[in-house]
């Protein structure tokens, strides 16, 4: 379970989060929405340590992140898979060593016959040819980098997984296909996720649950149906846009 | 008018001194994590032996031009400035320890500063701008021990023993051009050499090259991993990295000279 109390963070002058209460529970997918600069990434970087808040807890699995030792942190890290908003695949690697990385067993990741398993399977889960490990990040296309972005964060079996915009920057098609792959993904290996997003069509289609971040704080977390019945202002009018939109009544 | 002058007096160095603060603290546990990670040496061997290759093959041509040029300069002006009254073979002695005591170690690390440190400054900022080190930090791993480690190292060998091929170049160099200008024979330019010889002079030039090595990866790696906003952070990384190393050498060049040689 994942749980931020009261997460208050600002750069510089700038107050990116205000009192953030948000929380995942096992199992299900919960979409973090918002409009663009709203600071969903910088919630998302606080559940894995990459960025600590200046005021609150994140708990992940009943400890604080914040309080975490160096060891227990990385050991914390080798439970979650994070998808980055551009992949971040290492450039200078073809996509067999970025997956690879993903291995975070260290017995595992130096047992070659399991490495080539393990990376041939989360390369077919996917949904990538078999020939695109011996590639480089830079001869794939944006659709394709994020894809290996998923398989490396998948490569170590995680328990949770985030998503950062996982979709942003795609074409329709491709936005549907990372949606199913998502929503597959969590079906076939049973992990928690959270997506954070400005998708209103992809979160609806593949969230449990949704929570929309607004002026540094969570305005609402429900269903997608009690999002649909909310009369909340800032619901409303982030949801219309995309009501509006033809391709989400389809 | 005056108050206000002395006030923002007081905000600037008061915002300096912080920022030279934040900045020697961010240095010192830069400096912890790379010390932490040296213990991961299954990680940053494969590595370093990659950017140890790196360095000394792709710097090797670049480093043994300049310090040949250097070596017939310094040759060529001796000569110049030779009226007869002096003998010959001081022009060994000249040429020798210029180059083996100041020009082989201090041109090189220069040089090296510009290759290797914008270089290194440059990759490891377009990875923290394209979230490749958070990336490596989300997989529980240690960006010092992969990304960090393996460069200061191949540069803390490299380094110095591109010095020592410059210092060879140079005095080879400054050899024959010398027999261009002045009637000096090759056993007055051994002689020479040999005259003023401490083997502690060529132990003084690597040393110098090893501190020179370390204040370039260091300083690289430092700025790269701290690059922050896109395209222009990188390129500022880069130049900063430059410049604050090639500065760093030459003050670290006064004082390993004060006290080294000058006891």
């Amino acid at each position: 379970m994942i749980e931020l109390r009261n997460v208050h963070k600002r750069f510089g002058k700038q107050v990116v989060l205000n009192g953030v209460d948000f929380e995942v529970r096992e199992g299900e997918t919960v979409a973090l929405l918002g409009p663009s600069g709203t600071g969903k990434s910088v919630l998302l970087k606080h559940i894995i340590g990459l960025i600590k808040p200046d005021i609150g807890e994140i708990i992940v699995d009943g400890k604080d992140v914040c309080r975490l030792k160096r060891r227990e942190l990385s050991e914390l890290r080798s439970r979650i898979g994070y998808v980055f908003q551009n992949g971040a695949l290492f450039d200078s690697m073809n996509v067999f060593e970025n997956v690879r990385l993903g291995i975070t067993d260290e017995d595992k990741y130096a047992d070659l016959d399991y490495v080539r398993a393990r990376i041939t399977e989360c390369i077919r889960l996917v949904n990538l040819p078999a020939e695109t490990i011996d590639k480089f990040p830079a001869q794939l296309s944006g659709g394709m980098r994020k894809r290996v972005g998923i398989a490396r964060a998948i490569a170590g079996n995680p328990k949770y997984l985030l998503y950062d915009e996982p979709t942003s920057g795609l074409d329709p098609v491709n936005a549907d296909i990372i949606d199913g792959l998502v929503q597959r993904l969590d079906d076939e290996i049973g992990v928690t996720s959270v997506m954070v997003t400005h998708d209103v069509r992809g979160a609806f289609r593949v969230a449990d649950r949704l929570a929309l971040l607004s002026e540094g704080k969570i305005v609402m977390q429900g269903t997608p149906q009690e999002f649909l019945d909310s009369t909340n202002a800032k619901v409303r009018e982030f949801l219309e846009r995309d009501f509006d939109n033809p391709s989400f009544a389809a | 008018m005056a108050d206000s002058t002395t006030l923002d007096i007081r905000q600037i160095t008061g915002r300096w001194v912080l920022e030279g603060a934040g900045q020697v603290g961010r240095l010192s546990y830069f400096i912890v994590d790379m010390i932490r990670g040296l213990s991961e040496v299954r990680i940053w061997w494969p590595r370093m032996m990659v950017e140890a290759w790196n360095i000394g093959a792709g710097s090797l041509f670049i480093v043994l031009l300049i310090s040949a040029f250097a070596g017939a300069v310094t040759a060529l002006q001796t000569g110049y400035q030779f009226t007869g009254s002096i003998p010959y073979y001081v022009v060994g002695t000249l040429v020798t320890s210029s180059i083996i005591l100041e020009l082989g170690p201090v041109l090189t690390a220069l040089i090296l500063a510009g290759r290797i440190g914008a270089r290194y400054a440059a990759e490891l900022g377009t990875m923290r701008v394209t979230e490749q080190i958070d990336a490596l930090e989300s997989l529980g791993r240690s960006p010092a021990s992969h990304l960090v480690i393996p460069r200061v190292l191949a540069g803390l060998i490299m380094i110095p023993a591109l010095t020592i091929l410059a210092n060879l170049s140079g005095v080879v160099s400054g050899w024959l051009s010398v027999k261009a200008v002045l009637p000096v024979t090759d056993a007055d330019f051994i002689y020479g050499a040999q005259y003023y010889w401490r083997p502690w002079d060529a132990y003084y030039s690597v040393i110098k090259a090893f501190f020179f090595a370390g204040s370039i990866t260091i300083i690289a790696c430092y700025m790269g991993f701290n690059t922050q906003q896109g395209a222009e952070g990188v390129g500022k990384s880069t130049t900063t990295a430059v410049v604050t190393s090639s500065v760093l050498i030459l003050v670290l060049d006064t004082v390993l000279t004060r006290l080294l040689l000058n006891q």
